[in-house]
């Protein structure tokens, strides 16, 4: 077996170059932020974001998401007491909020584009629609990443590098709840006063 | 009802799609014949199993740095022939029919993005692998099975952006495609799909694999090793993967804005519906501009290691070096508007961004005089990387000086899109990035084979490189002052250029014989090794390198070194350290891994897909890239031992074969 300073090292490898890698997303949805700021106002004619937005919908997705970045801390925290029970209840509860955020945000794409406010009509509609579906692709890799996750929890013994695995997939979902913040703040609660 | 059968299997790809004009078909017959040489001989002398798993599946770093140097010399070789084929052009104006307007734009966004992305990317990075685990006195590198994935992401974008030789057309919107060209009005078929899928695919794989240097550089070095007691080459290194990390995620948005508005009709780029190009432009050059020092960094730090070596002496300035590296990197994030002062922004915007660009030519300066002074009193040895060294300071010099003049504004009114630029632009990355990746292959060479390379046809080879060099890109200057613009496929003979373009044209000839000495340097080397066979410090190094075997062993170091000083093999050489008694212990390897090639595989499939508009291969290659991750990811069976026996029993072997 390796020893437990080798096995600590390798540890601080992972979460360094997990957090290099979160913040190079954040330099990738921080382009998008800015072509998005650029292009808010290139409506060419068609709605923008104060007839199109329904708040009081984005503040429900909103609340969704912030309830599963605190349940997937309450099972990291389960985690590292090695209650394998717990862990699986709260990431199951994520995954189920994780899911209904996404479908909402599904929702609100197939009625826009019912409207005839898809991703074609303007600049403006381009960059909405790419920056919300890049933070739900995320999303979308997180549950993927969750679903093995709690596969592998309920068919295997609970391991240590399961717990290690989980901490860092935490930090991935607290991070995509931050960017969220960020796109419900410019999005759509500025994108609505204007 | 065969029509629509026809589109869902095969998307827009037609049979008409592999007819070629001569020149094209006959390259893509060449790399196609070749290919299929190799595959045969492969298959004649029973290697398919060694190739799999002595290389396609190494974990190893320095097999995976050969492996990209490989590549990266067949893709020198594209892109040379690209070359050749402008300046015949060029220089023939017409009066021989060589390439029509079409097939002369796709040869020059060719040139351009091969010999930035497959060259000189993949030098730097093969340069990476081999030295910097090594350099820092460890075993591997942090992430050794993303290490793989990334040099076969680096695989497909080359499989694909050579494609076009063979199905298709390639871009003929330049190397960095502006739009609206780019877009999908104006450049309606695979062409741009084609850059953009390359692209994409081989940058995902640079952005990995800077996240895993950095993390190596940060986390892995010997006991002792202060980030202040690094080798220079290493903090070139940190720094380059460093802004990698900053630059390449706009690359990889950009890209997918740009694929976004042909593949969904959006208007990111257009110019109508409220689309906007100059967002693009401003996008590209905010990764353009730093990728610039991503490739020149490395190249500063092997010359930094090349002149200290042959100059017997400590590098001159060591900390200023750092801070120019460090100032570099900062400042390049500040200046890309002068890639395009012509394109509508005010004067004061102008003015600060032509300052700016004079800013960054200082700590570039410095690292010239330390150069310089490097050499000042030391016993310089004129081997060939000091001969490379010394060419580049001469064309690094002549090539800062033009880039400092084309960034007042004013000035560049009258250099912007000039052959004056193209001169500029390849002065620093030939005599820079180019000439650097030549010292570290002459240098490096003997540590990775155990033998040096043929000292009289390297300098050879470096004189015919100079002189050609000179010749070809001089007249540029002299063209574009002239105002002779870039990219033209011919011109009104009046304009009296076309003197200068044919002396141009001897000069990339020149070249030509060089790149033939090289190669012939090489086949002479490896058939005449056992002459020329060195032992593990041929030039008296200084850095930790040189401490262990040539090659080195796979886990590199039996013993970890423990470092007090600078130059630290250099140190213990000259005060005469004892060697220790070594205790060896058990070392943990990653075992060999197929989901490397396997996701670099379902990778190129997806490219295929995205570009010819399949949609079932481009649904199995994500599927593909998904499950082999899932299925890499959830083992944790990756490593295997080396017990302290077998180590000591590999050593002690070693030390019978150089008694």
């Amino acid at each position: 077996m390796k020893d437990i300073v080798e096995e600590t090292a390798v540890q601080e490898k992972k979460t360094l170059g997990f957090w290099i890698y979160l913040m190079t997303d954040c330099i990738l949805f921080a382009t998008l932020f800015a072509t998005f700021a650029v292009l808010r106002n290139a409506t060419a004619g068609g709605p923008g974001g104060s007839e199109l937005f329904d708040l009081p919908f984005v503040l429900v997705e909103t609340m969704i998401l912030l309830t599963s970045s605190f349940t997937v801390g309450l099972a990291v925290l389960a985690s590292t007491r090695g209650l394998k029970k717990q862990t699986l209840f709260w990431l199951g509860i994520t995954f189920a909020l994780g899911a209904a955020f996404l479908a909402m945000e599904l929702y609100e794409f197939n009625h826009l584009v019912g409207e005839g406010f898809g991703w074609d009509r303007s600049a403006f509609l381009s960059a909405f629609f790419t920056l919300v579906a890049t933070h739900g692709l995320h999303i979308a890799i997180g549950l993927l990443w969750l679903g093995v996750m709690i596969y592998r929890l309920i068919r295997f013994k609970f391991k240590e590098t399961d717990i290690k695995r989980l901490a860092l997939f935490g930090l991935f979902w607290h991070f995509l709840d931050v960017v969220w913040i960020f796109i419900f703040s410019i999005v759509y609660l500025i994108g609505s006063m204007a | 009802m065969f029509e629509s059968i026809k589109e869902l299997i095969f998307g827009r790809l037609e049979v008409s799609d592999f007819i070629h004009e001569p020149i094209m078909a006959g390259a893509g017959i060449a790399m196609v014949g070749a290919l299929v040489l190799v595959l045969i001989g492969l298959t004649v002398f029973k290697k398919w199993g060694w190739l799999w798993k002595n290389w396609l599946t190494a974990l190893d770093p320095k097999k995976i740095g050969i492996m990209y140097i490989i590549v990266s010399i067949i893709m020198l070789l594209r892109g040379l022939a690209d070359a050749i084929l402008l300046r015949a052009q060029q220089a023939s104006n017409g009066s021989v029919e060589l390439l029509n307007a079409d097939h002369f734009q796709q040869i020059f966004s060719a040139h351009g993005s091969i010999m930035i992305f497959f060259v000189a990317m993949g030098i730097i990075f093969g340069i990476f692998n081999l030295i910097i685990p090594t350099q820092i006195g460890a075993r591997d590198v942090a992430f050794p099975f993303l290490n793989s994935v990334s040099f076969w992401l680096f695989a497909a974008g080359m499989i694909l952006i050579n494609a076009p030789l063979v199905v298709g057309e390639f871009s003929a919107a330049g190397w960095l495609a502006y739009p609206p060209l780019s877009g999908l009005e104006y450049s309606p078929g695979v062409g741009v799909d084609y850059w953009i899928w390359s692209l994409q695919i081989a940058g995902i794989g640079s952005l990995l694999s800077g996240i895993n240097f950095f993390v190596t550089i940060l986390k892995m070095r010997a006991p002792g090793m202060t980030l202040m007691k690094m080798p220079i080459f290493v903090w070139s290194a940190l720094t380059s993967t460093g802004l990698i990390m900053f630059a390449f995620p706009i690359l990889t948005a950009t890209l997918g804005l740009l694929s976004l508005d042909r593949l969904l009709g959006m208007h990111f780029f257009t110019s109508d519906m409220g689309g906007n190009p100059m967002m693009y432009i401003n996008l590209i050059w905010a990764w353009g501009h730093p990728e610039v020092y991503i490739l020149v960094l490395p190249a500063f730090g092997i010359f930094s290691e090349v002149v200290a070596t042959f100059s017997g002496k400590k590098l001159f300035g060591y900390k200023s070096m750092v801070i120019a590296l460090l100032a570099i990197a900062f400042l390049s994030f500040t200046v890309w508007l002068h890639h395009f002062f012509t394109m509508g922004a005010g004067a004061d915007v102008n003015t600060f961004f032509g300052i700016m660009t004079m800013i960054i030519a200082i700590p570039t300066g410095v690292k010239v005089f330390n150069w310089i002074f490097t050499m000042y009193r030391g016993r310089v040895r004129f081997t060939t990387p000091m001969l490379w060294f010394m060419g580049f300071i001469v064309t690094f010099t002549l090539g800062g000086l033009t880039g400092v003049l084309m960034s007042i504004p004013p000035a560049d009114f009258q250099f912007h899109n000039s052959l004056f630029l193209v001169a500029h632009f390849h002065t620093m990355i030939v005599g820079g990035v180019l000439f650097g990746a030549f010292a570290g292959f002459a240098y490096w060479f003997p540590k990775f084979t155990g033998f040096t390379l043929n000292e009289t046809l390297g300098k050879i080879a470096f004189w015919n490189w100079i002189i050609g060099f000179l010749l070809a890109f001089v007249p540029l200057y002299i063209l574009g002052l002239m105002g002779a613009t870039r990219r033209l496929d011919h011109y009104d003979p009046s304009m009296g250029w076309q003197g200068l373009f044919v002396v141009a044209g001897v000069g990339v000839a020149i070249i030509c014989v060089g790149v033939g000495f090289q190669l012939l340097q090489l086949f002479v080397s490896i058939i005449m090794r056992n002459q020329n066979r060195v032992g593990n410090d041929p030039w008296d190094g200084r850095t930790l390198e040189w401490a262990t075997t040539s090659p080195p062993p796979e886990y590199n170091f039996a013993v970890i070194p423990t470092v007090t000083t600078q130059d630290a093999f250099w140190e213990s050489k000259k005060n005469k350290d004892e060697p220790v008694t070594p205790i060896y212990k058990d070392i943990w390897l990653p075992k060999r891994s197929g989901a490397g090639i396997i996701i670099g595989g379902f990778a190129l499939a997806f490219g295929i897909a995205v570009i010819w508009h399949i949609w079932w291969l481009l649904i199995v290659g994500l599927i593909g890239v998904v499950v082999t991750l899932i299925i890499r990811l959830t083992n944790d069976d990756t490593e295997e031992v080396l017990t302290a026996a077998e180590i000591a029993k590999h050593e002690l072997l070693k030390k019978g074969h150089s008694l």
